[in-house]
């Protein structure tokens, strides 16, 4: 069917992308906001907004119901989910089909399939493609043998889980127990399912995902990778492509392998299937697939110049995949940044308020997807992600060059925000270096100890 | 016999201020299930049958005293949630209240609907409905003014 119409469940700058998609594709935008969210620069932009509920996410973007019987009413054809909130639940495409609305994004049940870690490593190891050693836990009895089958130091994992609630490091055997116990509470009040499953940690390894679109009849291609490996506490703040210093025998097993996993399932729409990349050899491990559209999209979009949202609109409108892979062309580098409003120099503490005053960079290979204009008010109800700046540029050094200059042009007055360490990330030799691992955070700070709002060190034992 | 809306809204009145925690009631045909559900102790039902289904889960959302014409006495009623507003407890059958209806804090005064899911509003004070915003049977959005009243003295 065509899509004419479609109400966006989601809010901040992902709402105002996909705006920018539909306004492109000439599709009236119906806007889901709650209470909070009312005055908003994307309800602005809307061409109708609908308040769905309270601030709270659990009354307004969790409640399913509210979203797809507002889709109903205002002549909503479809549903872009966006990312977060109610994007992997399977409630949302269950009750957009029996209202007749088309979910853009996969079905229900890949949405069920993929968020269960556990079934999600079979259809990997299925495909042929390694997952880390590890498997279920059930009992106390059946993770300790396990754990010493694949040897610490290891993971306790969330079947249902993800965002690094319920995860849990094991160093020494010994403490299995107590963290079982404390993981599978955590997990249990955080997704209503307290299974887990034990994996090994690896612990210099890369973050590098890759970007896939299928049609949903068996049909799947990528849009090459991406590395996201500078993060902090699992929170992803720097990502870029093509992940830097990978063979390309590499690179081109990690996009087989992701390919071989989507065609598997017949997954519809885009999604990302996550590796681990173990730094000290040419391994890699399957880690779990994604079944939205991701933060972090946009530098795919600006190496190959499809738009995401786009391609997601079309197979949902049931027009299949409209590239090939030989026409996804890569050209040059892209690195996105995440401006967030929090303090970097007082553990990332998220700093709500309303925006003074901003500039956002522009100028060649800048793009800056964002919700926030001077006088924008940021609700502690949600997360703190205030911009995505992305820039790119024909190879590594001078996208980097482009972000460094972007950022320095950036001013926002009001709130706290962590442009502040996105500088100190791209002056560091070992980042401009490339092929940084996960450990990476830990160890600028080492390095920097300014960064945690303490005075820079005189001597540094290297 | 039939349910009115008034006996629906006894019905819940008498569970919600009884210890029990759910209600089963067959009569005619009209299938409905009472629940008290979550910490909050409001009571969530769903009604199976193609009568009148009437279901409150919240309260009208705190009423916002004198946001009406400025006056202290005069009140907004807001939508609890976002769904169709129904003035009556089914077609043809006479709204729950009109201008001019007296009513007190647990008066039914309109259904919202989301999903098939009846919800009852409430008045939430004693006085008389003064003005009706929503035309019967259109969306209503969460927040939304869905009648004015002249509180009591």
């Amino acid at each position: 069917m065509a899509i004419r119409r479609i109400l966006i469940a989601n809010r901040g700058e992902i709402a105002a992308r996909i705006m920018r998609s539909c306004r492109a594709l000439n599709i009236e935008v119906v806007l889901a906001v709650s209470a909070a969210d009312r005055e908003g620069e994307p309800a602005r932009l809307a061409d109708r907004v609908v308040c769905i509920g309270a601030a709270k996410s659990a009354d307004s973007y969790l409640n399913a119901a509210a979203i797809v019987h507002a889709a109903v009413a205002t002549g909503a054809d479809a549903i872009h989910p966006g990312y977060g909130f109610l994007s992997e639940r399977p409630i949302l495409p269950q009750l957009c089909a029996r209202a007749g609305i088309v979910f853009i994004g996969p079905t229900a049940d890949q949405i069920v399939a993929i968020g269960d870690k556990l079934q999600a490593r079979a259809v990997a190891e299925t495909a042929n493609v390694p997952v880390v050693p590890g498997g279920e836990a059930n009992s106390r009895a059946e993770a300790e043998n396990l754990a010493r089958k694949i040897s610490t130091p290891l993971l306790i994992k969330a079947v249902a889980g993800g965002g690094g609630r319920g995860l849990k490091l094991v160093e020494r055997l010994e403490d299995l127990p107590a963290l079982l116990d404390l993981a599978a509470a955590e997990a249990g009040a955080a997704f209503g399912d307290a299974r887990l499953y034990l994996e090994h940690y690896i612990g210099r390894g890369r973050h590098v995902e890759v970007q896939v679109l299928g049609d949903g009849e068996g049909r799947v291609i990528h849009l090459g990778e991406r590395d996201c490996s500078v993060q902090r506490r699992y929170q992803k703040l720097i990502e870029e492509t093509p992940a830097p210093r990978l063979t390309a025998t590499l690179r081109d097993s990690l996009q087989q392998a992701a390919v071989r996993i989507a065609q598997l399932i017949a997954y519809r729409s885009a999604g990302t299937v996550e590796f681990i990349v173990d730094t000290r050899g040419d391994a890699f491990y399957f880690l779990e697939m994604n079944a939205r559209i991701q933060v972090e999209h946009p530098v795919t979009e600006a190496v190959t110049g499809v738009d995401l949202i786009a391609e997601q609109i079309a197979i949902a409108g049931g027009n299949g995949l409209r590239l090939r892979q030989s026409g996804v062309r890569s050209v040059g580098c892209a690195i996105e940044c995440r401006v967030n409003a929090e303090d970097y120099r007082n553990e990332f503490r998220p700093s709500p308020g309303r925006i003074r005053d901003v500039t956002w960079p522009s100028g060649e290979g800048i793009r800056v997807d964002t919700h926030v204009v001077p006088g924008s008010n940021i609700p502690p109800f949600y997360d703190s992600l205030l911009a995505k700046i992305i820039a790119s540029g024909p190879d590594r050094t001078r996208a980097l060059a482009r972000l460094r200059a972007a950022i320095a042009m950036t001013r926002i007055s009001g709130v706290a925000s962590n442009l502040g360490f996105h500088t100190a990330v791209l002056d560091d030799a070992e980042f401009q270096t490339g092929g940084v691992d996960t450990g990476y955070v830990d160890r600028l700070y080492a390095r920097r100890p300014d960064l945690r709002g303490l005075r820079a060190a005189g001597v540094s034992n290297g | 016999m039939t349910l009115t809306a008034a006996d629906v809204a006894e019905i819940m009145r008498l569970v919600e201020q009884s210890k029990f925690d759910e209600l089963s009631l067959e009569i005619d045909g009209i299938k409905m299930t009472l629940r008290r559900g979550g910490a909050s102790g409001e009571i969530i039902r769903s009604v199976t049958q193609s009568g009148p289904a009437v279901a409150p889960v919240a309260r009208a959302a705190a009423p916002s005293a004198a946001a009406g014409l400025g006056d202290a006495n005069h009140m907004d009623i807001t939508s609890p949630m976002l769904g169709t507003f129904y003035r009556a407890p089914k077609p043809g059958s006479a709204p729950f209240v009109d201008i001019g209806s007296a009513v007190d804090e647990d008066s039914v005064i309109a259904i919202i609907e989301v999903m098939k899911l009846m919800n009852t509003v409430r008045a939430g004070a004693r006085g008389v409905i003064t003005q009706i915003l929503p035309a019967d049977e259109t969306l209503v959005e969460f927040g939304e003014v869905l009648m004015r009243m002249r509180k009591d003295p």
